[in-house]
């Protein structure tokens, strides 16, 4: 057979080929989908600008500097109702963080206690987590918050019910817990960084412990180099590197005279100490178990994706077997566990816009709630709302990335 | 990410999509229905009774313009709607008209695009306390915790008025009537605040009322009324005067029961003006000449649709006070038809 009468005779290019030919097909068919997409979205916004002017409505941002006028409850920057719609916004975004920082690391933590207990020996242990796991992975997450947070205002006791009691350091009232705070009777106050205040007296502590901890490692590192050198550890190191973390603390605190404040009922309410929400607590306690289930199982499909050869070669030189879980297998997990991990972070913050269910102020409650509502400005406050949510996703995905990329395995 | 993105945009635009046709009368004959909006529930004002029909004096207006123009109080479709989404319904033309409780002010009437016709209940924003916690004045609130409905003129007064009284106080934010009830109950909160009437109506509902008081201040002007889209004229009058001829009838005596021997017999030029016997009123709104007549009819006037579902005969147990008619040193005071 002749295979080169197979050459193209004709080499000039005739437009069907954009389709018939497999090297044009892909390229002509993602210009197509691209210039489709486009034509929707410029449909999308001449249909919205036309139909904005026809409700006399314009577009424009000048409403973010105008007077709020509404109270928020939880304020961790200063806020009144003399303040403006965009600080009330960006309070709301500082709402949403804290709810979703604190929900991440919970939901971490649980889901691998309770994926490491699901593969449990122990029966009951494995079974309870399997019921903790179906029981919230199959109930949507907003009737657990309900629930939390009616359980709270409907169970514990009002603040009145406290009159002449004897409260200690924690107090749980219907409307929320109170726990001690750290006070300073010489404090070095705050200092103004314009968009909100940051206490000195914390930046001191956090610089004394950043230097401990690098002074320890230090010290560290001189004792494993000693011990590769002459085969002896340094004596007491562990107490060294425990002192030079420690001891200039406590110095600190001890110099800015830190104490405790208790919550003490003031009239209608407890005053001192720190205030946990009752909104805050639904959202926190729910939201982290409904995650953490999701979690568990990922460790647990993670654990179980490492080879029976890795355990039993661990336990064949004699690792026991909480030793060996944390540090042969779960290190090895990580690889499996993470990237649906970074997912699950996505839907927790995604799914604090919840909040709004229990009258949490989080940007969904401010922005895209009471100043949608008082301003009239659906179109603008859910574009904002929409890019805070776009780039709070954005930097977890690409957090969650970078640290992937560190654990991923590597090849030599 | 893109596409929620893309997709959330959508929902915008559609949500302003269909809006603001201009011929509202066209649309509610064609549909056969008014949509109404109304609250979620709101004893007195607006819920639905045993049976599942819609009740009460919010109820009555959009009836009465349901009889009025379809000839029919009952073609009416209530849409149920929170203090926050029920600007967003009517501007959206979710509904045809907004009667909920809702009060006139300047933003509102403006900025946001409606057009208010006429105050059905002249109010002022109150608060609520159980007994036992032994308040008898606002001023002693400081510190206190207070349930609010979000979305509402309630939680701007709220702001003014403690930081005017250099007090501070707890928001809990809350979505409906029924929620902050349920917080109040619980005492979750320690004071309820929304307008007065509004007060009454919740507290009636309560299974121990007389446990609970309202206390004397009253801290704003809640001028509540309906409302529809600005920018379609007639339709706006069409509601407007089916309210209107409402307490007219009242002013003029013209009751539910007699309203038949008026129409017959009054030698009063302007009842028969108002029933339609003669002046062709209803060409002038684009209605025939009997759409008072039903309104009237089917509803009552608006003494007798305050007396059967807030006056004291009531459990809300409300005196007509403001709400009087002007002839009686109150504030209702229905303009001539003529
Ligand atoms: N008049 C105020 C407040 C009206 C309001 O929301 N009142 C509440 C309490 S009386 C209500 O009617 N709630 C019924 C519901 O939740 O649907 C306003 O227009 O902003």
């Amino acid at each position: 057979m002749s295979v080169t009468s197979a050459a193209p005779s004709a080499p000039g290019f005739r437009l069907s080929q954009l389709i018939y030919d497999t090297r044009y097909r892909s390229t002509t068919i993602q210009i197509f989908a691209l210039f489709a997409f486009m034509l929707a979205i410029g449909w999308l916004i001449t249909n919205a600008a036309q139909n904005l002017a026809a409700l006399g409505k314009d577009f424009d941002f000048s409403f973010l500097w105008n007077t709020a006028g509404y109270d928020v409850n939880q304020r961790l920057i200063e806020y009144s109702s003399q303040s403006t719609h965009g600080r009330a916004a960006i309070l709301g975004i500082i709402n949403t963080l804290v709810l979703a920082l604190v929900g991440c690391v919970t939901a971490t933590v649980l889901g691998i206690l309770a994926g490491v207990a699901r593969l449990s020996k122990n029966w009951i242990v494995a079974r309870l987590m399997t019921v903790y796991v179906e029981g919230f992975r199959n109930v949507p997450v907003l009737i657990w918050i309900i629930i939390v947070v009616a359980v709270v205002n409907e169970s514990l006791p009002q603040p009145r019910a406290y009159k002449d009691v004897e409260t200690g350091a924690f107090v749980f009232t219907n409307r929320g817990a109170y726990m001690p705070e750290p006070l300073f009777s010489r404090g070095l106050g705050d200092l103004d960084l314009g968009l909100f205040k940051v206490s000195l007296d914390f930046v001191a502590f956090l610089i004394v412990l950043g230097g401990g901890v690098y002074a320890m490692r230090l010290i560290r590192r001189w004792a494993n180099q000693k011990q590769a050198e002459t085969g002896v550890r340094p004596a007491n190191v562990g107490w060294i590197e425990a002192g030079v973390i420690v001891l200039p603390l406590a110095a600190l605190l001890i110099a800015l005279g830190f104490h405790l404040g208790y919550p003490e009922l003031k009239g209608f309410n407890f005053a001192g100490g720190i205030f946990i929400r009752d909104s805050f607590l639904g959202l926190w306690i729910a939201l982290s178990l409904y995650t953490g289930a999701f979690i568990a199982e990922n460790v647990r499909a993670g654990i179980q994706a490492i080879s029976k050869g890795q355990t039993e070669a661990a336990f064949a030189l004699g690792i026991r077997p909480s030793r060996t879980m944390s540090l042969v297998v779960l290190p090895q997990a990580m690889r499996v566990i993470v990237p649906p991990l970074i997912s699950q972070y996505l839907n927790l913050t995604k799914n604090t816009s919840l909040a709004i269910a229990v009258g949490y102020m989080d940007a969904t409650g401010t922005l895209g709630g009471i100043t949608l509502n008082q301003t009239g400005r659906e179109m603008e406050t859910l574009l904002l709302l929409m890019a805070f949510y776009l780039a709070i996703s954005l930097v977890i995905s690409l957090v969650m990335n970078v640290y992937n990329e560190r654990i991923k395995l590597r090849e030599r | 990410m893109k596409h929620t993105c893309i997709l959330g945009a959508a929902a915008v635009a559609a949500l302003a999509a269909g809006a603001a046709s201009a011929a509202t009368l066209d649309d509610v004959k064609a549909a056969g229905t008014l949509k109404c909006g109304v609250t979620t529930g709101l004893a007195g004002f607006g819920a639905p009774d045993a049976a599942g029909r819609w009740e009460g004096f919010d109820i009555a207006v959009c009836r009465a313009v349901a009889a009025a123009v379809l000839g029919d109080e009952d073609k009416v479709t209530f849409v149920p709607t929170t203090g926050k989404t029920r600007f967003t319904a009517l501007a959206s033309g979710e509904i045809d008209m907004l009667s909920r409780v809702t009060t006139w002010t300047f933003s509102r009437d403006t900025d946001l695009g409606f057009e208010f016709v006429g105050v059905a209940y002249y109010d002022g924003q109150g608060f609520m306390v159980p007994k036992s916690l032994g308040v008898s004045s606002a001023k002693e609130l400081d510190g206190a915790t207070v349930c609010i409905q979000t979305g509402t003129t309630t939680e701007l007064n709220l702001a003014d008025y403690f930081r005017l009284n250099n007090m501070s106080y707890e928001p809990v934010p809350i979505e409906t009537n029924a929620e902050a009830q349920q917080k109040y109950l619980a005492g979750a909160c320690d004071v309820y605040t929304t307008d007065a009437s509004g007060l009454a109506a919740t507290r009636a509902t309560f299974e121990a009322p007389k446990d609970h008081i309202i206390l004397p201040e009253i801290i704003s002007k809640e001028p509540l009324g309906p409302l529809v889209r600005h920018g379609d004229n007639q339709w706006g009058d069409i509601v407007r005067w089916s309210f209107n001829a409402l307490v007219a009838a009242e002013e003029y005596g013209v009751t539910k029961a007699n309203i038949d021997d008026q129409k017959a017999n009054s030698a009063n030029p302007e009842v028969r003006r108002l029933l339609g016997v003669e002046g062709g009123l209803g060409a002038m709104i684009g209605l025939d000449d009997e759409w008072a007549y039903r309104a009237i009819k089917s509803q009552g006037n608006y003494g007798e649709v305050f007396e059967e579902f807030l006056g004291t005969n009531t459990a809300i147990g409300l005196e007509r006070g403001l709400n009087a008619q002007w002839t009686e040193g109150g504030l209702q005071y229905s303009p001539p038809f003529r």
